[in-house]
């Protein structure tokens, strides 16, 4: 049992524990939410030291203004093509997600997770890196591979675990892994793959190749001792990699006051490790392209790394795991002040005068139907739970390069146990 | 504090180094640990060297003196005090094509990077299907007996056989060490390599109360000064015998091999150099022979590796067994500061635990 309290004298002390502003069947009003007009923050040459623009940490690189238009030192000034390209690939992902959301909802697989509202974080980033620079992704990043062309078959092979999975069943679906579009195998342990990216950029310095690494994390995982550990190894031997943090609000149920957020920005973490920090608006493609351009720039000419804070919003669940009505208000999508990335892409590209809402529909519904015809194709292989999609033994692959005496052992025990009762697995 | 890379130990039975050097000449195992790296790292250019206190220095037990000045900065260097990020960026290496050698200071401090080795170092060839591997060799120096309190001292070997996917090796010779530790880092998985640092400087029967012997009259201390390996997952019978089975690891070769020269009994003494993957053939053709298996390891009891032993011995040697298997091990405690002594597992405890498994 606790104590009692002593020095009655003295004011008691209280514990702030953080508590999101909406809860499920509040109003949401996100007026408090600070947005800075396009086009005003300044964009510093790419080898001013990261001292001198500190406060880039603390605004949003914007680019996309209200009204369509591209503004402002950071707009990349993207081609028409380029700007399509890149629409496309964020619609195709939020088809994608679509049909994959539905496929776990209709028993195909048992997990999947959506991107919803995030797309222009992973796909302006991969259409503003090289294709061979080496990508740490979170969960959340299927945009890099589908920016980059990975076949949906093959996603899709993963997702279900089927015959044609080249991870050969043993990774949770949309853990995908994927060298060479320079794809990081992904690990379900959060932030992980922070420190490994800088050690690849490391190893890439110190190799004397031009190749650049990038990884991205979740704000919740901000508060991951890995994170700190990768911040501080890259500020020490300036490593050549692009730090990303998708501050998409929510945690699962954990709104991004428990990983800091009532106190600074999480793109001002990289002020104390005196890196390169931007807070760039996640829901502008081109903001997001141009802020990668700069970094990725920064990194290839031995300027160091730089801390990217995607300001967005997750419109969907964490997971297929997961439901957001239990703890936040539904309102809160719809009123997310930076708007939806692929209608902003859209609408910008309109008042280009290089696309309309009926061509936008019309590819709407041709990414569609190719996203169903690829599930068609990938189904052929299977859906996870119906048969054995892998050889039994299969299991025992890939611990070790050459298999030792124990799991040859155990393996030999399993067959000889599935032999004795009459294969029950066979017959699934 | 030597620069050279081999600065041969020259006493009784050493041979000089020089114009012609020798084949083999005299080290103390932080020599030959030193001699494995510059050998690896000469060899091939992809071989990293980084953790705390490593490269300037050369390391807190001076390991790797020297080769920062050989091999240069970029291949051998210091890192900040972080025990994830070493790992973490170790890996990140790995995935590049590099062969790192990270040095965690003491096995006491490696639970930080636990995540690292476990969730990731240890899976990422079975979650890739190969895509993407991790021949990382972590090295630290494990073990008490050097008065280090409850956070120099600790075997934590038993953690890592638990975890599917890296390999955990533990020389007792400077000989073993530098081949053992030569073969770790050319094997294209993680690879755990902890250094029994009581014996750095010599092999330890026990006896604390005794003078300290150094390497130089062991024959484990002649160590070929070019390019060798000691395979791993093969164990060594240390000494033949037919009355029982020994099996132990590390600094506890010596001091079992001290009580059985004492207690005269013909023992079989088993140096398992590799925890995991286990040589079982050795173990189990001894203990088929002798009937008896004493387990010794200076890690805690509950759940230590000599409960994987035992289990084993038991499944694969039971009508041989002619008494139950015999555990001597570190107590379920902290490691003590001033009762270190009466925490090793030393020639007391061993000696009765001997006289106990023989009386059946």
């Amino acid at each position: 049992m606790a104590s009692e309290p002593v020095r009655a004298n003295m004011p008691p002390l209280s514990l702030h524990v953080p508590e999101p502003k909406f809860r499920p069947g509040d109003p949401v009003d996100f007026a408090d939410v600070d947005v800075p007009p396009a086009g005003s923050a300044r964009r510093p040459d790419t080898a001013e030291p990261a001292g001198r623009f500190t406060e880039l940490a603390y605004t949003l690189v914007r680019v996309l203004d209200e009204e369509g238009g591209a503004v402002g030192p950071w707009d990349p000034k993207l081609s028409p093509d380029r700007l399509r390209e890149m629409l496309r690939a964020m619609a195709l992902t939020r088809a994608f997600d679509e049909r994959m959301f539905r496929a776990q909802r209709q028993g195909k697989t048992s997990f999947y997770m959506k991107s919803t509202g995030e797309e222009a974080v992973s796909v302006a980033a991969a259409f503003a890196m090289d294709r061979d620079d080496m990508c740490f992704p979170s969960y959340r990043q299927q945009g890099i591979l589908i920016s980059r062309g990975y076949p949906l078959v093959e996603m899709m092979n993963q997702i279900y675990s089927n015959s044609g999975d080249k991870l050969g069943g043993k990774q949770l679906p949309i853990m995908y892994s994927a060298k060479d579009h320079g794809f990081f195998s992904i690990s379900g342990n959060l932030a992980t793959q922070y420190p490994q990216a800088v050690g690849w950029a490391m190893a890439s310095a110190v190799k004397g190749d031009s190749r650049i690494a990038a990884t991205w994390c979740g704000e919740g995982s901000t508060a991951e001792g890995d994170f700190h550990s990768a911040c501080t190894f890259a500020s020490v031997y300036r490593a050549p990699v692009v730090m990303n943090v998708v501050n998409n609000q929510w945690a699962i149920s954990s709104f991004s006051g428990f990983a800091g957020a009532e106190a600074t920005t999480f793109a001002a973490r990289a002020v104390g490790y005196g890196i390169a920090g931007l807070r760039v608006d996640g829901n502008d493609a081109l903001a997001v392209y141009a802020a990668t351009q700069w970094a990725a720039e920064r990194a290839r000419t031995n300027q160091g790394p730089t801390l990217i804070e995607h300001f967005t919003y997750r419109a969907e669940g964490h997971s297929t795991s997961d439901d957001p009505s239990a703890y936040r208000s539904a309102g809160e999508p719809n009123a997310w002040p930076l708007g939806d990335p692929i209608r902003r892409l859209r609408d910008h590209l309109i008042a280009l005068g290089e696309w309309d809402e009926e061509r936008h529909e019309r590819q709407d519904k041709e990414l569609a139907a190719h996203v169903r015809d690829c599930q068609k194709e990938a189904e052929k292989n299977g859906i996870l739970g119906h048969g054995l999609h892998q050889p039994l033994d299969s299991l025992f692959d890939g611990v070790f390069e050459d298999m030792p005496w124990h799991l040859r052992e155990q393996r030999q025990m399993m067959l000889d146990e599935e032999e004795a009762s009459g294969r029950p697995w066979a017959r699934k | 504090m030597t620069d050279t890379i081999l600065d041969p130990v020259t006493s009784d039975g050493g041979r000089v180094g020089g114009a012609d050097a020798p084949a083999a000449v005299r080290m103390n195992m932080i020599q030959a640990i030193n001699s494995a790296l510059d050998v690896v790292m000469d060899r091939d250019p992809d071989v990293i060297v980084m953790g705390e206190d490593v490269g300037y220095f050369g390391g807190v037990f001076r390991a790797t003196a020297g080769l920062q000045t050989k091999y240069g900065k970029t291949r051998v260097f210091d890192t900040p005090i972080t025990e994830i990020g070493i790992v973490g960026v170790a890996i990140g290496m790995g995935a590049y094509g590099l062969r790192p050698v990270p040095e965690i200071q003491f096995a006491d401090y490696i639970y930080p990077a636990l995540d690292q080795l476990v969730s990731e170092a240890a899976r990422l060839r079975y979650r890739s299907a190969g895509e993407f591997t991790s021949p990382i060799t972590v090295r630290s120096p494990y073990g008490g007996g050097i008065f280090g309190g409850q956070t120099h001292s600790q075997s934590p070997e038993g953690i890592f056989t638990h975890v599917s996917g890296i390999k955990t090796v533990i020389p007792s010779t400077p000989y073993d060490a530098k081949g053992l530790l030569i073969a770790a880092i050319e094997d294209n998985d993680p690879v755990l390599f902890l250094e029994p640092k009581r014996i750095y400087n010599g092999p330890f029967d026990g006896h604390w109360d005794r003078p300290a012997k150094n390497w130089s009259a062991h024959g484990g201390g002649e160590v070929p000064t070019g390019y060798y390996r000691v395979e791993l997952g093969k164990a060594q019978v240390v000494r033949a015998g037919e009355a029982l089975t020994i099996l132990c690891y590390g600094t506890m070769v010596h001091v079992v091999s001290g009580v059985v020269a004492e207690a005269g009994v013909d023992a079989e003494i088993i140096d398992l150099r590799t925890l995991v993957p286990l040589d079982i053939e050795t173990i189990e053709a001894s203990v088929k022979k002798t009937g008896r298996c004493m387990i010794v390891h200076e890690a805690t009891r509950t759940s230590g590796f000599g409960a994987e032993l035992s289990a084993l011995v038991q499944e694969r040697c039971f009508y041989h067994l002619e008494a139950p298997v015999e555990r001597v091990t570190g107590f379920d405690t902290p490691y003590p500061h001033s009762l270190e002594w009466a925490y090793f597992p030393g020639p007391v405890r061993i000696g009765e635990a001997l006289k106990k498994i023989m009386k059946d």
